[in-house]
């Protein structure tokens, strides 16, 4: 299965939360990060719509403007933006212009404790996923069913299949890279990871022999057996 | 005891709606039932023509809806069954000249009065689908063993689970036993793997059905041929019998096998 889209973003980071959807600014010239993120909720197709936005700066000056320009951006893919995370004065007093709230940035874990998954909320679905049909989650998705072909899971963390993929499967839809998808039968229209695609093989497509997993080694979709520890 | 309303739909069309909903009817009603086919098709009606009663149309759905006429004066009687009633689609209207809750008024009109009702939607999902459903009590899925009806009917049956009807049930129309026989076709299994409802027949491609459809007289008439048998197994099985599957092609134990086959129910929410 093939690389297709360039994943190593550094520079913006979305993840969905408990308290909704963390986006994180890195380092660079705020006109340049602010088109990357258009770029990236373009791909991210109104996945959040609806999620309300904490923006972590980090210790960057950011002005008021900036911030509304960045507010705007957001509410362009329906999702509110409703508190700047900053260690910055300057920043924190722009926020405050801009009317948005504040949260102070969390300590870092010490290293002994135990680091909690970005989703902390899944779901499950006794059903199956008919054609035309999608169910979409922040979190994990696990289905006791079939997705047909025709019908789609967009889940922001990992997507547990307990029946045939026949359709099309987006696991870590905010970006994360560390998504699995796993099913009892994997054979997808498309699969994506994160902002991987890979697609099914033209023609009459293998039939798979067992339970399998999908993640991303290096740069590219990869399919193994399913195991337990997997 | 009120009427069954069940409505005969597909997604994609040309299937076989029209034809089934044609000849469950007069099967039914050879049966002695009380039956009222209505044509849910407006615009493309042909229900009329399947059953030979196209020369006596003189008002129609839209007629009754409209207030022109009353519902029992729409109602036109077979010409060989007398407990067997057509209820017509207009011809020069488009589906919007009715709505889903003109239908389930229609419905609940005919209740006391029939032990039947079975309603010809229209292909597609839009208006003319949702105006079909809208009064069913149950509703039958026809497919034909192609990978795109078959795709169509998983979207229909998505949209019907939806609606809280009762669950679906697949009739399978326009099996060749040959092909089947040389595995060019999907079959029964593959089917009934990929949609998880309950068979209610199958229905093998049959030339006679494309002779008395000229005719305007249902094929289901034909004491002998294999499809009015098929038609006659399928509305048995809606008054509740058991009736085994016919054996179209795969090897007997394929059908053998096949009542176990049938697979569970999907799981509504
Ligand atoms: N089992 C069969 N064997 C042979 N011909 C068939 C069979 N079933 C249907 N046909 C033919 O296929 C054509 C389409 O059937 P029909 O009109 O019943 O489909 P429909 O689903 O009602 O179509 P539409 O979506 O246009 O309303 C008709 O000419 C009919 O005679
Ligand atoms: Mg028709």
């Amino acid at each position: 299965m093939a690389r297709q889209t360039d994943a190593t973003d550094e520079q913006i980071a979305i993840k969905g939360t408990r308290d909704g959807v963390s986006v994180t600014i890195g380092q660079g010239p705020w006109p340049e990060l602010m088109a990357r993120l258009a770029g990236r909720l373009e791909a991210t197709r109104d996945f959040f719509k609806g999620a309300r936005v904490l923006m972590d700066v980090g210790a960057r000056t950011v002005s008021a403007a900036e911030l509304q320009q960045a507010a705007q951006l957001l509410a362009g893919h329906g999702m509110s933006l409703v508190s700047v995370i900053s260690t910055n004065a300057e920043t924190q007093e722009a926020g405050r212009q801009a009317g948005l709230g504040l949260v102070l940035p969390q300590p870092a874990l010490a290293d002994n404790q135990v680091k909690t998954l970005p989703f902390v909320e899944g779901i499950l679905l006794r059903r199956t996923l008919r054609s035309g049909q999608v169910a979409r989650h922040e979190g994990h998705v696990a289905i006791i069913g079939d997705v047909n072909a025709g019908a789609e899971i967009i889940a922001g963390g990992d997507v547990i299949v307990w029946g045939k993929v026949r359709g099309i499967v987006h696991a870590g839809a905010g970006g994360d890279e560390n998504a699995v998808v796993c099913a009892l039968y994997l054979a997808p229209t498309q699969l994506r990871i994160g902002p991987y695609i890979a697609r099914a093989p033209e023609g009459r497509a293998m039939r798979p022999r067992g339970p399998e997993k999908a993640y991303i080694r290096d740069g590219a979709i990869v399919v193994e057996p399913w195991q337990a520890q997997g | 005891m009120p009427g069954r309303v069940i409505t005969i739909t597909s997604g994609k069309g040309g299937v076989g709606k029209t034809t089934t909903t044609a000849n469950l009817a007069v099967c039914l009603a050879l049966l002695g039932q009380r039956v009222v086919a209505i044509d849910a098709d407006i615009g493309l009606r042909n229900l009329d023509v399947v059953l030979g009663l196209e020369n006596r149309v003189v008002y129609d759905l839209v007629d009754v809806v409209e207030g022109r006429c009353r519902l029992r004066q729409a109602l036109i009687r077979d010409k060989r069954l007398s407990e067997m009633y057509l209820l017509p689609a207009a011809q020069t209207r488009d589906k919007t000249a009715v709505n889903p809750g003109q239908m389930v008024e229609i419905c609940h009109q005919l209740r006391p009065d029939f032990d039947y009702i079975l309603i010809d939607s229209p292909a597609g999902i839009e208006q003319g689908f949702q105006n079909a459903v809208a009064g069913a009590d149950e509703v039958i899925i026809v497919t034909t063993p192609e990978v795109s009806a078959v795709r169509d009917a998983d979207r229909i049956i998505g949209l019907v689970e939806a609606g809280e009807k009762g669950p679906a049930r697949l009739i399978i129309n326009r099996i060749k036993p040959d092909m089947v026989r040389r595995g060019d076709m999907l079959d029964v299994s593959d089917v009934l793997e990929i949609l998880r409802i309950d068979l209610l027949g199958i229905i093998p491609e049959d030339e006679h059905i494309i002779v008395s459809t000229n005719k305007g007289t249902p094929v289901a008439h034909d004491i002998g041929v294999p499809a009015a048998q098929a038609f006659r197994n399928i509305a048995r099985r809606l008054r509740g019998e058991e009736v085994p599957f016919m054996s179209l092609g795969g090897s007997d134990n394929l059908f053998g096998r096949l009542r176990r086959l049938i697979a569970p129910r999907s799981d509504t929410h």
